[in-house]
């Protein structure tokens, strides 16, 4: 099957690569434009290890075509850092709130939480829960990553984080 | 998980799409949001030669009233349904139906013609479009014609689409002002299949049931209409009789499999609960 030319903004650099048809934007992702961030964890599209942020949609690379995303600009976790390269309110949240469990799922949660306080600013804890309910966490719970999208969310409101009462 | 190789199609338009799919016969699947096709074919369940992708066509997009239908283009996401206002207020059930298939991820890429035409018995929105008397615009190679979604299902994952066709458009009638609905569905994590769901449309009069159609996801080969199941709850006040005897109906139309989602008794003890569950949230719901 003849090879086509992709090109792609990701995190703010045009990436453009030979893919066939069939290769699925996370190995694009990873083989091709060498960003390893975004994992992948299940072979039935269920984990959202490797959700990406494309053209305002969160969505799982395993289940997107390279070819598809021709045109389209593309954040992965390599690019969630602020501009000046400090961390974003979403990853200094996952450090500081115990967020990062395993690690493996991480890159996949912070992009998603990225797209749903883009479109939420201020989620209650329902809505965090069924905002992350694409990624799953099979290694303790999700109270820590719950209290890590709080508190980025506070952040970028200006508020104090204060921890619900348990 | 890497599909096999296939040839990759992006027409601009309908007539571009059903060429393709008739010149290259059944080795072309159209692909719409890829959320069914493209795990299929990460397990090698499925490997098409050929994939008609139909995000390049704008006339498949797109939510519109025509007198009292709402048009909702083939390629319109879940996503893009939930953000609706107009399905908000007209078909509410449309709505929580769709907010509980899978997750956010998938509802940003899943389509309703995807989810409709697929024809897996463990899609939520066949029942939905049976329930509300939907027909499904159908075009090929022949020119366009309009099957109804209560006439589309004959078989897992076999449908009234003939080959070269592709479905373009759904129509649904917009349900009476006051109705009540509510789509019941029992899984075993948010975002799983159904292991057994309900749709209820219903009105009432007099504290009675007038009008009531019940459909049912995932308990038989295809969506079924439970008609005996609704007559069951018309003229009644859906007291605990009524609502059992309803449930009675539906259970013995319902033909589903064993699977890991439970034992075929097991989900049709659980399947006539959500047509029980449903029938009560969309009393509760009608004005
Ligand atoms: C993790 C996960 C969980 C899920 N959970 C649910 C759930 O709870 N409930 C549910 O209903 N679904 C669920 N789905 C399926 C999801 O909703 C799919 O998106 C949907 O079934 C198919 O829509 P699609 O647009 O992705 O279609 P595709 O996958 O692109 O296509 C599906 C099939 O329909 C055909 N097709 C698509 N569009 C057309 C058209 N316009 N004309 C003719 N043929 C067409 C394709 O050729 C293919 O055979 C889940 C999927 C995943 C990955
Ligand atoms: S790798 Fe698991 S959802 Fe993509
Ligand atoms: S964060 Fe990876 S399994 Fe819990």
């Amino acid at each position: 099957m003849p090879k086509t030319h992709v090109t792609m903004k990701v995190n703010g650099s045009e990436v453009e690569r030979l893919a066939e048809p069939r290769t699925l934007l996370v190995h694009f992702l990873r083989e091709q434009a060498q960003l390893t961030g975004t994992h992948i964890g299940c072979e039935t599209s269920h984990c959202g290890a490797c959700t990406i942020d494309i053209d305002g949609m969160s969505v799982k690379s395993c289940t997107m075509l390279a070819v598809q995303a021709n045109g389209s600009e593309i954040t992965t976790i390599e690019g969630m850092a602020n501009v000046d390269g400090s961390l974003s309110a979403l990853q200094e949240g996952f450090r500081m709130m115990h967020g990062l469990q395993c690690g493996f799922c991480t890159p996949g949660m912070i992009v998603r939480a990225h797209r749903l306080l883009q479109e939420n600013p201020s989620p209650t804890e329902t809505e965090i829960r069924a905002g992350i309910s694409g990624n799953i966490c099979r290694c303790t719970g999700y109270q820590n990553i719950v209290k890590a999208i709080q508190y980025a969310a506070a952040k970028i409101n200006g508020v104090d984080y204060k921890e619900a009462a348990e | 998980m890497i599909p096999g190789p296939f040839d990759y199609h992006r027409p601009a338009s309908v007539t571009d799409a059903i060429r393709l799919l008739a010149d290259l016969g059944d080795e072309a699947r159209p692909l719409a949001g890829g959320h069914s096709l493209l795990p299929m074919m990460k397990l090698r369940l499925a490997t098409p030669a050929h994939l008609i992708d139909l995000h390049g066509i704008a006339g498949l997009k797109g939510i519109r009233r025509d007198g009292n239908r709402i048009i909702i283009g083939a390629m319109t996401t879940q996503a893009e349904l939930l953000a609706s206002a107009d399905i908000g207020s007209s078909l509410p059930i449309l709505h929580e139906t769709a907010l509980v298939i899978a997750d956010p991820q998938v509802r940003y890429r899943g389509t309703l013609g995807g989810n409709v035409a697929n024809g897996d018995p463990g899609n939520d929105m066949p029942a939905l479009m049976l329930a509300l008397d939907a027909s499904y615009r159908l075009e090929g190679p022949n020119g366009a014609r309009e099957v109804a979604a209560r006439d589309f299902y004959q078989g897992a994952y076999f449908t009234a689409l003939e080959p070269g066709e592709i479905l373009t458009g759904i129509s649904i009638p917009v349900p009476a002002a006051g109705h009540g609905y509510a789509y019941e569905k029992l899984k075993r994590k948010v975002g799983d299949y159904a292991t057994a769901a309900a749709a209820v449309v219903l009105t009432m009069a007099g504290g009675k049931v007038a009008t009531c159609v019940i459909a049912l996801t995932n308990l038989h080969e295809t969506p079924l209409l439970a008609t005996d199941a609704a007559n069951a709850v018309i003229g009644t006040a859906l007291d605990d009789a009524a609502l059992k005897a309803a449930a009675g109906a539906a259970r013995a139309i319902m033909q589903p499999a064993s699977d890991a989602r439970g034992p075929a008794e097991y989900r049709k003890h659980v399947g006539g609960i959500m047509v029980m569950r449903a029938l009560q949230r969309a009393a509760s719901r009608a004005k």
